[in-house]
């Protein structure tokens, strides 16, 4: 079982989290005209990157949603980013 | 009768003697024996039969290698099958039975299988049964197949306990590496758990019964047990490694003897230390598979922990210096000793009852024929973690190469032989230093089996897999080792091929005319041996794997004798005394209803309303303080994800009422897009479901109820989709205008403390009303009346809100929100798209059945009741385009019936809403 660090209990079991998007991904602003293409591709285009990857992650028991950067390859975890940019 | 006790010796108590019997005789042996080491003692040399040709099988090991005795035991009357004889502790009283042979493993019925083995090479039961269909055999290949017998009764309290631990070093083994790296990491203050598979520590330093630094192996083992202990460091013996997973978290299974569930430990290693030791390799020759031949190092074993002689007249087949260490040993348990150098010609078994071997052009006599074909350091853990493997010639086998993090190994498993050098490599890598070269390397040949002779030569003992098998494989192509594997099942039997593979990989080689490390090897799984699925869940299991969750007001619904039910994770009344008197009693008077369930998210702060608006399809800005809203949520796939209504409390603050089974879904979406996109310090989500109780009045009779109940409610004033504050006694509490049943409704949410009281006041009311409790079958059916949906039943993975006839965001709303551009694609604007319809038929139609033309599905049925209100049946349904075809005739296909049936709109009552302030 993988452990995940969590900015706000730090590391805990992987059971305790649950993916919830790949990092990065900008919604499209859909009051203004959005291509079917460009859609399609925020609804269903993934890198599903072999290697280094940074996901959006949720720790279920406490809600903290951020950013997680591991290896898909190698199962390591290279740390972890809040979404908040405020704490310290 | 070949085996026998020695005179002195071994690790047995000889002062208490225990009774058991194998195969419905009567035997003896000592406290600290196996099943397998009393039989032997007692010269018992058939422990079994192989699985395939049911041919005799004596014991091959001494530990979890051995591959042939497999035994259901019955101890007070429980039965535990498929008990490796080798790994079972004696215990008085024990009935033990060989698997796979009847009636017993000497005299097996089957046994004359074995007669037809040319008919019967690999794959036979693949190529042979497939025609004219494989289910013609099926039934009887099942009967013949598996191994031990369930005696079908659960034991009680058979339940693993779970620890979580974590350790600085974890050392896997305690013969003199795992000892000695334990030793010398505790004393230099690391936190070290040292863990042993058999009861007592000492691995192979008894087999080999020489001095260990100058003291005698129990002295010594004994004296690094005691430094260990007094270092801070920890020992579970009985325990056994069964797996890496990842991040070095090392799962453990710790023994508690017979019928009793083994301890699950999840170690979490900041480095594991591999000192596992190696295993005997087999030779193969002709009739290799004879009881009486044996592993060398399992005889050590046998006459060094259990005072067992394999035979008296032992020949030794080995291409190592092992055995020639081993020779004064047996001979000093009264055995005659000759050895053979297996690289010199190949052999033969001589004789059904062993009686001799060929060898070299000679015939040696003997009963008892051990053979030692080099080592197989047991490296699972480290293929387990991800580690590389490196072919040492010198040994001949495969050693640990590149380590996985936090990984290493040293001893027998690092494919150190020597004991000096093995210590110092422990000592070195347990403080993570190099180890130093070896000075004593022990080199072993590699043996080739004789792939040109016709004899029968065995890889797997158990599963009667032969060198010919394994030519068969290569001539059809089946050469890639996972193939091998999988068409021949060499290694699948419940030893995993822990003696067999490497034989296997090396006959392969051989007709290839490659290198065993260009052959490969198959991949290394946990378990490493059979651990039981308990393990894994402990106690983990019904309630407290998915525990119910309960109403505060339970023991007031069973007073009231209601029937309960799990309806979406939760304990509710599903009915009181009959549904269709309950809702009849509801339409025309008045029903008293636990909605408790329903969500109670609130949504704070002074970003809600612009948030709100977001994840909501309809626009929820506009709603005034004390005005309550229906609404779905979408995915952004645009398909409806809930439904429910939202309350404005003031600017600032929303309840969201969402479905009843939905509630951890909706808030992990919300937080979700807080958190993400949203400015987190500006709105706030809380989930007060479990602090508030529900309880709707519904019903004609609903106001007079809430006349008398007295909340302090403006009743006068009381607009369908509003809601007030008002109080019961001294408790403040909110009274909401909403309706699930289509009649007047009351929703009152007050603190899940205070709803006892408030239940028996309301419930009082109600009766006196002509009304009574309804459950939650009731309002099903009302519901489906009005043909109000319920998301997940009357939905789909498809369903759009427009699907469901609301539009007017879709159309109409400008302001951004989850889903909406998914809303004009394509798909979403086809003229075909199911949408919700109401069917009229004479009969009920089944849920789930087809609206179809001709043969084409073009819908199906979501919620089907017998309308007591109405008196006649009613459906919901999704169909193509159905809001066009409202009054058309279709026909609903299930299981090869087709029942005729009207399309309406989907409602059956009161379409204009007259009831709602009737």
């Amino acid at each position: 079982m993988q452990q995940f660090p969590c900015p706000f209990c730090g590391l805990r079991d992987e059971r305790e989290f649950h993916f919830a998007a790949e990092a990065g991904k900008i919604r499209p602003d859909t009051t203004q005209p959005v291509s079917d293409a460009d859609w399609a591709a925020y609804l269903h285009n993934r890198k599903n990157p072999k290697g280094e990857t940074r996901e959006v992650w949720i720790h279920t028991p406490c809600a903290e949603v951020f950013i997680l950067k591991r290896d898909t390859l190698s199962m390591a975890v290279l740390g972890c980013e809040p979404l908040r940019k405020d704490i310290p | 009768m070949t085996g026998f006790r020695t005179p002195q010796g071994g690790l047995i108590d000889r002062s208490k003697p225990l009774e058991f019997t194998f195969d419905g005789r009567s035997y003896s042996g000592f406290q600290g024996d196996t099943l397998a080491s009393a039989l032997l003692a007692n010269g018992v040399r058939i422990m079994g039969r192989s699985f395939k040709y049911h041919r005799p099988r004596g014991v091959w090991g001494a530990w979890f290698d051995d591959p042939n005795a497999i035994f259901d035991v019955t101890l007070n009357g429980r039965t535990l099958p498929n008990c490796a004889a080798t790994t079972t502790a004696l215990i008085d009283g024990m009935q033990a039975r060989a698997v796979n042979a009847f009636p017993t493993a000497k005299h097996d019925l089957k046994g004359v299988l074995d007669r037809f083995h040319a008919l019967m090479p690999a794959g036979f039961y693949y190529k042979t049964f497939i025609w004219p269909n494989w289910h013609l055999f099926e039934g009887m290949i099942r009967k013949m197949a598996g191994l031990g017998r369930l005696d079908g009764e659960l034991i009680a309290g058979y339940q693993s306990a779970q620890h979580h631990d974590r350790c600085d070093l974890l050392v896997v083994g305690g013969g003199g590496a795992g000892l000695a790296a334990a030793r010398h990491a505790a004393e230099a203050g690391q936190n070290v758990l040292l863990i042993e598979d058999h009861p007592a520590l000492g691995g192979g330093l008894f087999r080999r019964a020489l001095p260990v630094e100058g003291q005698s192996p129990a002295d010594w083992i004994a004296a690094q047990q005691a430094a260990i202990l007094a270092a801070g460091g920890r020992i579970l013996t009985g325990t056994t490694a069964f797996g890496v997973f990842d991040h070095n978290m090392v799962g453990l299974a710790q023994d508690h003897g017979f019928a009793k569930a083994p301890s699950l430990w999840r170690i979490r290693a900041r480095r594991i230390l591999m000192t596992t030791g190696a295993l005997e390799r087999p030779v193969t020759f002709a009739n290799n598979d004879r009881p009486g031949v044996m592993g060398l190092d399992g005889a050590l074993e046998y006459l060094a922990r259990y005072g067992v002689a394999a035979g008296r007249d032992i020949a030794v087949l080995s291409n190592n210096t092992f055995a020639t260490a081993a020779q004064p040993l047996l001979e000093q348990a009264g055995c005659k000793v000759t050895l053979l150098d297996a690289t010199r010609g190949p052999a033969k078994a001589i004789g059904k009852t062993l009686r001799a071997v060929d060898h070299n052009g000679q015939r040696i006599a003997c009963d008892t024929l051990l053979v030692s074909g080099g080592r197989t350091p047991v490296v699972h853990l480290w293929r387990h973690a991800g580690g590389k493997l490196d072919w040492n010639n010198t040994i001949s086998a495969f050693v640990p190469g590149h380590a996985p993090d936090g990984m290493a190994a040293a001893g027998a498993a690092n494919g150190t032989y020597d004991l000096d050098d093995a210590l110092s490599e422990a000592r070195a890598v347990a403080l993570n230093h190099a180890a130093p070269p070896a000075r004593k390397p022990v080199p072993m040949p590699l043996l080739q089996p004789d792939t040109n002779s016709n004899t029968r030569q065995w890889i797997d003992l158990q599963h009667d897999v032969t060198l010919k098998d394994i030519k068969l494989a290569a001539q059809e192509n089946y050469v890639s080792v996972e193939h091998l594997k999988r068409y021949t099942t060499l290694g699948m039997a419940p030893d995993q091929g822990k003696t067999a593979n490497m034989a296997g990989l090396a006959a392969m080689a051989q007709l290839q005319g490659q290198s065993i490390p260009e052959t490969g090897t198959t991949t290394f799984r946990p378990p490493f041996v059979p651990v039981p699925l308990e393990l894994y869940h402990g106690a983990r299991r019904g309630q407290l794997f998915n525990p119910l969750k309960r109403l505060p007001l339970e023991n007031r619904h069973r007073a009231a004798g209601a029937a309960l039910g799990e309806y979406g994770g939760w304990l509710r009344p599903a009915w009181y005394s009959d549904i269709d008197a309950e809702v009849r009693m509801a339409r025309n008077h008045v029903g008293l209803l636990d909605a408790t369930p329903l969500g109670k998210i609130e949504v704070m702060g002074p970003d809600a309303a612009k948030f709100l608006d977001f994840v909501y399809y309809n626009t929820i800005a506009t709603l005034k303080p004390g005005h309550i809203r229906y609404g779905f949520m979408l995915t952004e796939g645009g398909i409806v994800f809930d439904d429910g209504v939202v309350a404005r409390m003031d600017p600032n603050r929303f309840v969201i009422s969402c479905s009843s089974s939905h509630v951890a879904g909706v808030t992990a979406l919300l937080e979700s897009w807080r958190q993400d996109g949203n400015d987190p310090d500006r709105v706030f989500i809380h989930d007060t479901t479990a602090n508030w109780a529900t309880l709707t009045i519904t019903g004609p009779q609903a106001k007079p109820v809430m006349q008398a109940l007295d909340l302090g409610v403006d009743l006068a004033g009381f607009a369908h989709m509003t809601w007030q504050t008002g109080h019961f006694h001294d408790t403040p509490l909110r009274v909401a205008r909403v309706s699930f049943t289509g009649d007047t409704s009351f929703e009152i949410t007050l603190p899940s403390a205070q709803a006892e009281p408030f239940w028996d006041t309301a419930l009082q009311l109600v009766q006196a009303e002509n009304g009574g409790p309804i459950g939650i079958e009731a309002v099903s059916h009302m519901r489906a009346e009005k043909g109000f949906i319920i998301i997940g039943k009357d939905t789909d993975g498809e369903t759009m809100p427009h699907d469901l006839g609301f539009s007017i965001p879709r159309r109409k709303k400008r302001a951004a929100f989850v889903g909406d551009r998914s809303l004009h694609s394509e798909t979403a604007n086809r003229p075909d798209r199911r949408q919700l319809v109401g069917l009229r038929s004479d009969t009920l139609l089944p849920t789930g059945a087809h609206l179809v033309t001709g043969k084409r599905s073009i819908g199906t049925v979501t919620s089907s009741y017998h309308s007591p209100t109405l008196n006649h049946p009613i459906a919901l349904a999704l169909l193509e385009n159905g809001a066009n075809r409202h009054g058309e005739a279709i026909t609903v296909w299930h299981m090869d019936r087709e029942i005729p049936a009207t399309v309406t709109a989907p409602c059956f009552l009161d379409p204009k809403g007259d009831r709602l302030d009737a």
